[in-house]
């Protein structure tokens, strides 16, 4: 087996509001699955709640050790958003077995650990269970795009970090372990993280980059139904051009998945707010004929210009395939001299 | 009296906690509580209704893909819309390839670590069943987490990740393979049927399927060493330990039917035709306002402060009556004859021994079925058809998760969700009391279940817990 040099780092885990999907993403590491990811990273898990042997008195002793400081440990791990519902008493969400709201153990926890990282867009930025919604969810320092949640703006971790979010819904495997691993060497750094907390790594990268669809997209030969070839971005509603993620660069669940290549949109998964986008997901807002969502750092003017010209540099090829579900038209070769 | 309160569970999915009265040294009662409350069914209420194609399935990261087909079902019976045929087989193999995936996981991760506790060292079985299912460690734990792996890239192929794809539309889907990932799809199953019949099965797997009777399994079982397969080893051990005689449900089965058998309710000893119209969700001893209606006009309001209330999860009863649900459930009502056998044979109840069997079961069963599906894709033809929401609308998506039926119910007014109502798989089996006091499967397979005081967590209650393969995510929707 492959171990880092490093000395492994202890990790506990914690579900809050989630739908323990980003457990699911995790545990599809590969090669070989998370636990053996995390060996390789040198992650000792403390407690998991999918994967731990024990329940009952034994995990509460455990997090109350940890809550209080009497047990040292060096990241907590937190999936799902925080209940803070109703009237803020944190009951939507009462840690079975412990008749406190998991609002409370979090926080707590999070004041113990080293480092804290949120996987998932609920953990970080409230996300699905909706801030604003029935439940009063938040994110651990950001509700929605507002910086503040559970722990607040200026909040540190004994580490010296804010909270890590690894977004992403579900976020990829290899996001996770590698910022594990880093944690572990020691390699992370505030600098390391953007502007809404998550690891540069893969979060300086666009979903855009290295999507399967380029030569329609540069040509502006789009998809009008799903299950087509073509650019998913003028019709079908995709956010890959804005949207933080090395989704196509690195793949998902084998050679070539990705939300592009498998023919639908980008919904912007691994930003705050992406529940949320304010028109139907699947379809592409539009004004005067024009997509509202352009890359956000190219002048619009600029865009629609090349946008215009493209379309009129289209080869046919591209433009019928585009509105096909498979090659109808192959490339041509060039003709022997 | 005492009572005990168990949690949090380990090694089921989302938060879970069960109190027990205890008289005797054995539970007279128990108390299931769903201690999470999400609220999807109102954050859906409002939105434009394909936003369920992005939201619905984050209900359950686990049941993503199932959660996804049952609003891609609502949603084309609301326009209209069957899936073309391709559209369908791609559906049914990511479908179930979640299914299978789970199964195995359940099977691996979260039901055999319990045999490999300090607790039952010194049965002849202890040290293999350490030594392969130790949470974390066991060999055959790790070996299975890399298998799922590589299955999911059937959903990687078709669905481009997992969980929470928007491949499932109305329509159909939105992926048309080529030659070459057709290919590729063949080869990731011929690589999973590989490692059953290597790890679970010590056999081929149309060996499994075809096992006809109990008699049969028994049979089949003593071919080989105890350690020979996983399956061999849990059958072993369940027979050691009485399983069978533990954890039984009620003496009523349902099924909403899927690729691999039709839908139905069992009803002592007899599969009657599935009516729904019959089904009201019970909030008597739930935290949510309202009476018991029929999903249609459900509401999911909480209120924390109701009393007599214990849990979030709703209870779901067909003609007043609680059914089990899942793959025991699912194999019973398709007419596989071991199934149908091994429930005879038990009073007509589910038990520990025999949920487990039924889902390992399914594994055989489901590979030899999505490989004839790739192989049925035609390399021509459409994927996904298209169709318009009408502004008023109403439409119902029923289908199998892995742990069993699961429905959304969806009514559209003026171009906007007017209501969102979706009854999970532990909806049915971890539901509270309803309000003519009769408690929910597991809480009446729990009576009689011997509690050694001091015992915080009695293995037996976890045992009959797990064996239904609890998703608390789904159920706190």
């Amino acid at each position: 087996m492959i171990t880092t040099d490093t000395k492994s780092i202890t990790a506990v885990w914690v579900q809050a509001a989630s739908c323990g999907g980003c457990t699911m993403s995790a545990l599809g590491a590969e090669p070989g699955g998370l636990v053996e990811a995390l060996e390789r990273a040198g992650i000792e898990l403390l407690w998991h709640p999918s994967l731990s042997e024990d329940g009952g008195a034994a995990v509460l002793d455990l997090l109350e050790d940890c809550r209080n400081g009497v047990r040292a440990f060096d990241v907590l791990c937190v999936e799902g958003a925080v209940l803070q519902g109703p009237n803020g008493s944190g009951r939507f969400h009462i840690l079975a077995g412990s008749g406190r709201p998991m609002a409370r153990w979090v926080a707590d926890l999070a004041r113990q650990a080293r480092f804290v990282v949120a996987a998932g867009s609920c953990a970080p930025y409230g996300s699905i269970p909706s801030p604003g919604g029935p439940t009063e969810a938040t994110g651990l320092q950001f509700c929605g795009e507002d910086v503040g949640g559970v722990l607040g703006e200026g909040w540190r971790s004994r580490g010296g970090m804010p909270v890590i979010n690894v977004a992403g819904c579900a976020p990829h495997p290899g996001w996770l372990i590698e910022t594990l691993m880093a944690l572990a060497q020691g390699l992370l750094g505030p600098q390391d993280l953007d502007d809404f907390g998550r690891p540069r790594f893969w979060a300086n990268h666009l979903a855009h980059h290295g999507c399967a669809r380029n030569e329609y997209y540069e040509f502006k030969a789009s998809a009008a139904e799903h299950s087509q070839l073509g650019c998913l971005m003028e019709n079908l509603g995709c956010m890959a051009t804005q949207a933080a993620g090395d989704c196509n660069l690195r793949v998902w669940n084998g050679s070539g998945g990705s939300c592009t290549n498998a023919g639908y949109a980008c919904v912007n998964c691994t930003s705050p707010g992406f529940e949320e986008p304010g028109s139907p997901f699947l379809e592409t807002a539009k004004f005067a004929g024009i997509p509202v969502g352009l890359p956000v750092d190219m002048p619009k003017a600029w865009f629609v210009a090349l946008s215009a010209l493209s379309k009129s540099a289209t080869p046919d090829r591209v433009r019928k395939n585009a509105r096909q579900n498979r090659v109808v038209i192959p490339p041509r070769r060039r003709p022997r001299p | 009296m005492t009572r005990l309160v168990m949690g949090p569970f380990s090694r089921v999915e989302g938060d879970l906690e069960v109190r027990l009265d205890v008289e005797d040294g054995q539970v007279a009662a128990a108390f299931v509580t769903a201690p999470l409350y999400r609220g999807f069914e109102q954050i859906l209420r409002g939105r434009p209704p394909m936003d369920a194609l992005v939201i619905a399935p984050r209900v359950c990261g686990i049941c993503s893909v199932a959660q996804s087909a049952a609003a891609a079902r609502a949603l084309g019976a609301a326009m209209g819309l069957q899936p073309p045929l391709n559209g369908r087989f791609a559906a049914d193999l990511i479908q179930s390839c979640e299914n299978a995936v789970d199964h195995l996981t359940h099977f691996t991760l979260f039901f055999m670590p319990d045999f490999a506790r300090p607790a039952y060292a010194g049965r002849p079985w202890h040290d293999e069943a350490v030594q392969r299912f130790a949470a974390m460690k066991g060999q055959s734990g790790r070996a299975a987490t890399a298998a799922r792996a590589r299955m999911l890239h059937v959903v990687g192929i078709l669905a481009g990740k997992w969980p929470h794809s928007l491949a499932l539309q109305p329509g159909g889907t939105t992926k048309s393979i080529d030659m070459g990932e057709r290919m590729r799809l063949l080869a990731v199953l011929a690589e999973f049927r590989a490692f059953l019949e290597h790890q679970i099965f010590a056999d081929r797997l149309e060996r499994v399927a075809a096992l006809a009777s109990a008699e049969a399994l028994h049979g089949w079982a003593a071919e080989q060493p105890p350690q020979a397969g996983d399956f061999r080893l849990f059958l072993h051990i369940a027979e050691d330990l009485r399983l069978d005689q533990w954890g039984r449900g009620p003496q009523r089965f349902l099924s909403h039917g899927g690729p691999l058998g039709g839908a139905g309710m069992w009803r002592q000893g007899v599969v009657e035709p599935l009516d729904l119209s019959a089904l009201r969700e019970d909030v008597s001893h739930a935290w949510m306002t309202g009476a018991a209606v029929h999903p249609d006009h459900g509401l999911t309001l909480p209120d924390a402060d109701k009393p007599d209330a214990y849990s979030w999860c709703k209870a779901p009863r067909l003609g007043g009556e609680t059914a089990e649900v899942g793959a025991l459930a699912r194999q019973l009502i398709a007419g596989h004859p071991l199934v149908r056998d091994l429930v005879a044979l038990s009073d007509g109840r589910g038990n520990v021994r025999d949920r487990v069997i039924a889902r390992i079961l399914e594994l055989a069963l489901l590979v030899p079925a999505m490989e004839g599906w790739v192989r049925g894709i035609g390399i021509d033809g459409p994927y996904c058809l298209n169709g318009v929401m009408p502004d008023n609308a109403y439409g119902v998506g029923l289908v199998e998760a892995a742990r069993g039926s699961l429905g959304h119910w969806l009514s559209v007014e003026d171009g906007r969700i007017a209501n969102y109502q979706i009854v999970s798989p532990t909806t049915w089996n971890f539901s509270p009391r309803d309000g003519q006091g009769n408690p929910g499967p597991l809480e009446q397979a729990l009576v009689g279940v011997p509690v050694v005081e001091g015992d915080d967590m009695p293995l037996m209650v976890q045992h009959i817990v797990r064996s239904f393969d609890p998703c608390l995510n789904c159920t706190v929707h």
